[in-house]
């Protein structure tokens, strides 16, 4: 499809965010919310940023996304910029953001209506669709609106719509964030399962060092805005298909939890600044009409 | 009422039939008696205070002098109607015999001139209000929507949007009527004059909830929908139709049924004045006509006026849950 595919430096810089700086205007002058946060990620790779709130973890998504732009240095995807939304980097939000007035399946169905307009039937679609669902386990109640669902189960709709787009890059905002903890393992498990078939390249957010262990390849563990950059990077070489039962006991897991526990709670403990927070948090996202 | 249908077998089961018997005779007690209890409280005291105020053309009509008007009304209403086919029917025959005597006449279609009774003109306000609606709400409804969607536009638009929304109908319609006298000028007019000066009237009124609301709505949609938007990169006009309208479907009927309101309260006032045959002219004939009865039939007309203006927001409340996503509201 694209000529600057076998361009590319082998695979690790599939995915290359290049010495991003954000810096927020504000009325007593700009903020840095992100300064120098540099990281190349290879393809089907899996990775977790985990941070404290407030440290910019969604600013990089959002940035990855196109849905921010970056003050200073650049996203480059398959070594071409990313300057705008697009469907090729999939976001799954925190909460849902299903379309309140579509059933699962129409959800799914206006992603895939609008990525796969010209290339597929609509036989072909609608077995996608169905696909997609089923992959999440979602095809029980594929024709029930947001609404008639519990919360696991719009996220894993969520998931489904942004699958369902074949993204080069998922990318997901604290995913499990609003569901209670049996749902959430649950997700997880089901994630694990569907990362295992289809081997995305994903970037989560996360605030749950568990989670963090479980599913990454490497977690990105980020340290205190403001200036938020990247403060160490663990690799996990845990063993896949993993299963949390088996881990809980495994000297290499725990090994893992306690580093990541360690710089949260020790080396980035949490400094309260809450005004600046805020200050980031007031900033609206800018609001861009695409095409 | 079908608490028989309810059948328990043992014993303890009287204690829920009890129950059962006890929930219905509440709800009951709220959707019937006490709006009952309050409907005569208010009849009550309307007709002791009716007799004490003396007015020019009489006694204030009580609630029996009003309910002897209606009946009235619509015996006027009957009788004019039968006058009508009478003309028809002589009309007819009349061009029959011509024709008979003649085969070359033309036959000479002259249309009934008798005057309108109250219940044509019932008829006439309520095509009126909903012309002056429709009208108000093709503009103020994709203007609303553009302007939800640009903060310039928004920027641009809003002071005059302040500015007019507060004026009275009875400040625009002598402007209104000049502007129609003015540029409706046509041997063979298709609406009357009146109509469209009421009509007018009516629009320029309840544009403007409709307009706010419908901005308002678009505007504060929800972020992340509108990322989700973003991200499918939907273009323009189907980010609109799949996203913005429907998001924004329930600040829309919200504002049009205060616009509905509006255009109702408004057209009474602009048809005395326009002297469109509709209610408003029934009110104002009435007054200068300045019988014993007319007190008594303008009160008639107050209160189907009231009575219209609450239905006009239910069938608007219907089509909203009919349309919406939002069943809540």
């Amino acid at each position: 499809m694209n000529p600057a595919i076998n361009d590319y430096d082998a695979e690790k810089a599939f995915l290359n965010i290049s010495q991003i700086d954000m810096v927020f205007p504000t009325a007593t002058g700009g903020f840095t919310a992100l300064k120098e946060v540099d990281l190349q990620i290879a393809k089907g790779e899996f990775i977790s940023l985990i941070g404290h709130s407030g440290c910019g973890k969604s600013t990089v998504l959002n940035i990855v996304a196109g849905l921010h732009q970056a003050t200073k240095g650049g996203v480059l995807l398959k070594n071409k910029e990313v300057n705008e939304p697009g469907p090729e980097r999939a976001v799954v939000f925190q909460n849902h953001s299903l379309l309140p007035w579509l059933t699962a399946y129409q959800n799914v169905e206006l992603a895939v209506k609008q990525v796969f307009n010209k290339t597929m039937s609509k036989a072909e679609m609608k077995d996608w669709i169905e696909h997609n669902l089923k992959l999440v386990h979602m095809d029980h109640a594929m024709h029930k609106r947001p609404d008639e669902i519990s919360g696991g189960m719009k996220q894993r709709v969520g998931i489904a719509r942004a699958l369902a787009m074949q993204p080069e890059v998922l990318l997901m905002d604290e995913p499990f964030g609003a569901l209670d903890a049996l749902t959430r393992a649950h997700m997880q498990d089901s994630l694990m399962e569907i990362q295992n078939e289809l081997n995305n390249t994903v970037i989560m957010i996360t605030h749950d060092v568990d989670e963090a262990v479980l599913l990454s390849d490497r977690i990105v563990m980020m340290t205190n805005g403001p200036e938020a950059t990247i403060g160490e990077i663990l690799q996990v070489n845990l063993e896949r298909p993993r299963s949390r039962l088996s881990l809980a006991k495994d000297v290499e897991y725990n090994r893992l939890r306690s580093e990541v526990l360690t710089f949260l709670y020790e080396k980035q403990r949490k400094i309260e600044i809450i005004t600046e927070n805020k200050a980031v948090l007031k900033t609206p996202a800018k609001k861009r009409m695409t095409n | 009422m079908s608490s028989t249908t309810v059948k328990f077998d043992s014993s303890t089961g009287t204690d829920k039939v009890v129950q059962i018997i006890k929930n219905m005779m509440n709800k009951c007690t709220d959707t019937m008696l006490l709006p009952i209890i309050g409907i005569t409280s208010f009849l009550f005291l309307w007709s002791i205070t009716a007799q004490s105020i003396h007015t020019s053309l009489g006694e204030f009509p009580g609630p029996s002098a009003v309910a002897q008007q209606f009946s009235a009304l619509y015996d006027e209403h009957i009788t004019e109607r039968e006058k009508a086919d009478a003309f028809y029917e002589r009309l007819a025959k009349r061009n029959a015999a011509k024709l008979a005597k003649n085969p070359d006449y033309v036959v000479k279609n002259r249309t009934y001139t008798g005057k309108e009774t109250f219940v044509d003109q019932i008829f006439t306000s309520l095509f009126t209000v909903t012309a002056g609606f429709i009208v108000a709400a093709i503009i103020a409804i994709p203007l609303g929507i553009w302007m939800g969607l640009s903060k310039r536009l928004n920027s641009a638009f809003n002071p005059m949007v302040q500015v007019f929304k507060p004026v009275s109908p009875l400040a625009w319609l002598p402007l209104v009527t000049m502007v129609v006298s003015a540029l409706y000028v046509s041997d063979d007019p298709m609406v009357s004059k009146s109509f469209l000066t009421s009509m007018i009237t009516v629009s320029l009124c309840s544009l403007w909830p409709m307009l706010i609301n419908t901005s308002i709505g678009v505007s504060t949609i929800n972020n992340d929908l509108l990322n989700v938007s973003k991200v499918l990169r939907l273009p323009t006009l189907t980010h609109i139709k799949k996203i913005v309208l429907p998001a924004s479907i329930p600040m829309i009927f919200t504002g049009m049924r205060l616009s509905f309101g509006v255009a109702w309260m408004v057209l009474i006032a602009a048809e005395m004045l326009a002297q469109n045959p509709g209610l408003g002219k029934f009110v104002w004939d009435e007054f200068q006509n300045g019988s014993s009865d007319s007190l008594a039939r303008i009160m008639a007309a107050v209160i189907v006026i009231g009575f219209i203006g609450f239905l006009l927001d239910r069938v608007m409340l219907k089509i909203q849950q009919k349309v919406s996503w939002d069943k809540t509201s």
